[in-house]
């Protein structure tokens, strides 16, 4: 018989955990994530879950990477098979020399395991059965102590997990005693029964230092608090709702007025997306800072509004946590397919402003300055994050804030200068920037007032149905893109250690995956330029690193090359220049994945990689 | 829309309220809606009562959808802010800008196509809201812009100018928001300004959502025989219940009338509605009552108007949310941004 080597590797591996939802399983993983973080060692896990509210099946992967590489791997090392439904496909799932960990309270026959791997059973629903007697902790209880067996399975410092727990709990000392108690049986259990600690260990180390551990709906939603939003409007929608959770959360903490506990801001929960969007367009109409947080059928639905908010130049944000399309397509997978629909959002020749965070901490400080973007050039401006991010907690550098900055609140024209005559045309580009200036309502008894529409008209606003104005209009509006252009964040490049015509342009989520993948390839001796954008229009620079290398391989999480289709539109770029790299499943794209694919179209186009010099 | 401009010829002698204003300070653009219109003679009544309360024309914000009367806006107030939204979505918007300032004064033009087909939603929702607004549906039963199809207001068995009988029942807006929290709900006749301006005035000092339904005929594609918006048919089933006098609390009340047949409303702001009784039986003040009255009187093919409802209380979206009294688009930096210190402290309990 053949004998496979049982794995062994120390802060370099994958945990899965199948579990059923609503179960409980989630905090228990995420315990466990965090214990090992307190212990210096980079995390990365992502939560796979389904449609659904209980009983259906949930896996929590958790990435292990010593080296800080937070995206996906993807394969499983290490199993904890919680649930009876998944069995079969999580077993097939194991790495050959991998390990298994079960609840051995019922007996299974050997035909359901594998001979390449190491299963390791303890009793779990037997021993809480045993401890405890209300159903609830003896289901609660159970995660507690798997997250225990783990803990001396991988040699971890059990006083860590006792820290955290304790932390987590401040306060409630009747639940930290029950939870240690927990995780000290399962301790004890897995020393005493199983071969501890096993071929994957985690050792303490410094790969944390004061990174911060939180998902990107959260960091949205503190965003805009941080950005000045005073109204939100929105509509339940998966994976975006917690962004409004979010900022209700910390509205409730940083806006309540100390004095007589009274809100400095207002959140409507609206009877869909498109009610959503025209609460959002009437308060940013009326000098508010407003938001919607929503996701593609949301965009889809709300294509009208943003054609007059485009057209009326009415500021908006809009943070899209995409997902899987078309249609109800994958809700709780994660995609970067909204692209173009929100680009060319509503009929007629619309264009709107896109930001790309990579990761939390961007999705603070892209999310905080798209209120800025949205007020300097009064139109909307989308925040495109994905599920990956939104929902997925992720270590990333600690949120920061400049006390010297203030609001961008753009061109309004204010009392005092309406009253000392100055011209006020809506719709009149004073300065060649292509932004008019526009009043608040309510701003001058007699002066600057005027009427919103998405009628054609005038540069004083009046109704006109003249080509010569609306053909004003239109140029005017794309000079205000080519403005657009200098104003949103500007891409990042990294340079290859030699010279390359090779070129790799990819943003958002991708990002973690990307630097992975670039090492790997700098490893291999192939070496390729990477461009990060960050904003839509892109800027000059976008097209500038494409024109100065021979290919461009456009790495993108949709099925069609979305950020490809806007290059060759927006770029004039030759489509034969630009390689797609296209990841689609449902799944965060892997840095394999990506090395893999460039790697072997390079093969194609003959590239000898550079063999690394040895070292002398 | 129009782009004519109205010539501001002014003459010493007009009248001027307490601001100084006279009524062509609260005017707009020429009208270019049909000759005869019952739309325009709705926005002659928003251009008095303004000019009655002594509104400042800034201090309010008239936003529409799209139709005919969602171009009225830009026919009166033209110093006041105008939105002139997409179609059926007047409200949203409207509640959007209500939320951001809660200092203005908001009004809703929509018609019968803008808010009981396309835009029922937002009109259902607005009212259960609480949104404090005023907010005017001018019904004609028919869609003017696109040439004469039925609306969902249009009564079951009324032709069409063609002859076409619409077999589908109708939608009563006021019976809709009755039942969805309104706490003003007035309806009227474009034709009767008696009636139609102290209403408005009304809605105008009313805290909370203030609905009034303005039967307009449409002289070009509902005014024929066979339609139930005509103007002869309405003032023909015309059953009002009341006459309203609006009365702000620095005037006198002078008039006298018979006992029995007053009813006196102190509104949220201390202005007071006097509600000469035309029907001894009706009671503004029940809610259930008035939308039993409602249905009543259309089984027997008569259309009830005047004030059917009020609630004085001043329950409003703002005090659902307990927003503080400064509105939020004035609120400075320094009362948005919690700064870097608290992030310290968030980054803290992040690891």
């Amino acid at each position: 018989m053949k004998v496979t080597k049982p794995i062994q590797s120390s802060n370099d591996f994958v945990i899965k955990f199948a579990n059923v939802n609503g179960s409980g399983s989630a905090s228990a993983n995420e315990l466990f994530a965090r214990a090992i973080m307190r212990m210096g060692v980079p995390v990365a896990p992502r939560n796979i879950f389904p449609s659904n509210i209980q009983g259906m099946p949930t896996w929590y992967e958790m990435r292990v990477s010593g080296a800080g590489w937070l995206g996906r791997r993807g394969g499983c090392d290490l199993m904890v098979a919680m649930n009876p439904q998944t069995w079969d496909r999580d077993i097939a799932e194991i790495a050959a020399g991998g390990y298994l960990f079960y609840d051995s309270t019922k007996t299974l026959p050997h035909s359901r395991f594998r001979d390449d791997i190491t299963v390791l059973g303890i009793p779990l629903t037997e021993m809480c059965n045993r401890e405890y007697t209300d159903p609830r902790q003896r289901q609660l209880f159970k995660n507690i102590m798997y997250v225990g067996a783990l803990t001396a399975l991988l040699d971890m410092e059990l006083k860590a997990v006792e820290q955290l727990i304790a932390d987590q709990y401040r306060g409630k000392d009747k639940l930290i005693g029950a939870n240690v108690n927990a995780l000290k049986l399962g301790y004890d259990e897995a020393r005493k029964e199983l071969p501890c600690p096993i071929g994957l260990r985690v050792e303490r180390a410094d790969g944390v230092g004061d990174k911060i551990f939180v998902n990107g709906n959260a960091a949205c939603g503190l965003g805009a608090v941080y950005g000045g939003a005073t109204v939100a409007a929105w509509y339940p929608i998966t994976p975006s709702t917690s962004v409004i959770e979010a900022f209700t959360n910390y509205c409730r903490k940083y806006r309540t007025d100390p004095d007589n506990g009274m809100a400095r801001y207002a959140i409507l929960q609206a009877e869909d997306e498109l009610a959503s969007i025209g609460m959002v367009i009437g308060a940013s109409w009326n000098g508010a800072r407003a938001f919607t947080a929503t996701s593609g059928p949301g965009i889809s639905l709300m294509q009208e509004f943003f054609g007059l908010a485009y057209f009326a130049e009415v500021p908006a944000v809009i943070f899209n946590v995409q997902r899987g399309g078309p249609s109800t397509g994958m809700p709780t997978r994660t995609q970067q397919s909204d692209l173009i629909s929100c680009a060319y959002a509503s009929h007629g020749d619309t264009k709107h402003v896109m930001l790309f965070p990579e990761d939390p901490y961007e999705c603070f400080t892209l999310g905080a300055q798209a209120f800025d973007l949205a007020d300097r050039l009064q139109t909307p401006v989308f925040v495109l994050l994905d599920l990956d991010i939104g929902m997925n907690d992720c270590l990333c550098q600690p949120f920061d804030w400049d006390d010297q900055r203030r609001y961008d609140r753009g061109k309004v024209m204010t009392a005092e200068e309406l009253e000392a005559g100055k011209n006020f045309g809506r719709y009149l580009d004073v300065d060649g920037d292509g932004i008019p200036y526009r009043t608040i309502p309510g701003t001058h008894p007699t002066k600057g007032a005027f009427f919103s529409r998405g009628t054609t008209r005038n540069a004083y606003a009046k109704y006109s149905e003249a080509g010569v104005d609306y053909v004003y209009n239109m140029e005017r509006l794309r000079r205000k893109f080519e403005t657009a252009k200098k104003l949103v964040p500007a891409p990042i490049v990294r340079r290859a250690s030699h010279a390359s015509r090779y070129g790799v342009i990819y943003y958002g989520s991708t990002s973690p995956a990307m630097a992975e993948a670039f090492a790997l390839l700098e490893d291999q001796g192939v070496h390729v330029n990477t461009l990060r954008v960050r904003g839509f229009p892109f800027a000059d620079e976008v097209i500038e690193f494409i024109n100065e290398h021979d290919y461009v391989f456009v790495v993108e999480q949709n099925e069609s090359g979305q950020l490809r289709m806007l290059l060759i539109n927006e770029g004039e770029v030759d489509p034969k220049r630009l390689i797609r790299v296209l990841h689609y499943d449902g799944t965060p794209i892997t840095a394999a994945f990506i090395s893999g694919r460039i790697a072997d179209a390079l093969a194609e186009h003959k590239v000898t990689p550079i063999r690394k010099q040895v070292a002398s | 829309m129009t782009y004519l401009v109205k010539p501001k010829l002014l003459w010493d002698v007009a009248p001027k309220n307490a601001l100084g204003y006279t009524k062509r300070d609260y005017e707009g653009a020429i009208s270019t809606l049909c000759a005869g219109c019952g739309h325009d003679s709705i926005s002659a009544a928003v251009v008095q009562a303004c000019f009655d309360l002594d509104i400042q024309p800034h201090r309010v914000a008239k936003l529409s959808g799209i139709g005919c009367s969602s171009k009225t806006p830009d026919y009166f107030l033209g110093n006041s802010h105008g939105f002139n939204t997409t179609h059926g979505r007047m409200p949203s918007v409207l509640t959007g800008a209500a939320l951001a300032n809660r200092d203005l004064i908001y009004l809703g033009i929509s018609g019968d196509g803008d808010s009981a087909s396309i835009g029922i939603g937002q009109f259902a929702h607005a009212m259960r809201h609480g949104v404090n607004m005023t907010y005017i549906v001018e019904n004609n039963g028919v869609y003017g812009l696109t040439k004469g199809q039925f609306s969902a207001t249009a009564d079951k068995g009324s032709k069409s100018k063609r002859g076409v009988v619409n077999n589908d029942s109708p939608i009563d807006l006021v019976a809709l928001a009755l039942q969805l929290g309104a706490s003003y709900v007035a309806r009227s006749f474009s034709g009767d300004k008696e009636q139609l301006i102290p209403l408005i005035k009304g809605a105008l000092r009313h805290h909370g959502p203030a609905f009034i339904d303005v039967l307009s005929p449409c002289v070009t594609f509902n005014n024929h025989a066979g339609s139930t918006k005509s103007y002869d048919y309405v003032r023909e089933h015309n059953d009002a219940v009341n006459r309203l006098d609006f009365i702000l609390p620095r005037d006198q009340i002078s008039a006298s009338y018979a006992p029995g047949s007053l009813r006196r409303v102190v509104q949220h702001d201390g202005s007071v509605l006097l509600l000469r009784k035309l029907d001894t039986d009706y009671d503004p003040s029940d809610r259930v009552g008035a939308m039993n009255h409602l249905q009543e009187r259309h089984a027997i093919g008569e259309i009830v108007t005047g004030l059917l409802y009020v609630d004085s209380s001043g329950e409003d979206l703002h005090r659902h949310l307990n927003t503080v009294e400064k509105p939020l688009n004035q609120l400075g930096d320094a009362y948005l941004c919690p700064g870097s210190m608290a992030l310290t402290a968030l980054n803290a309990s992040l690891r």
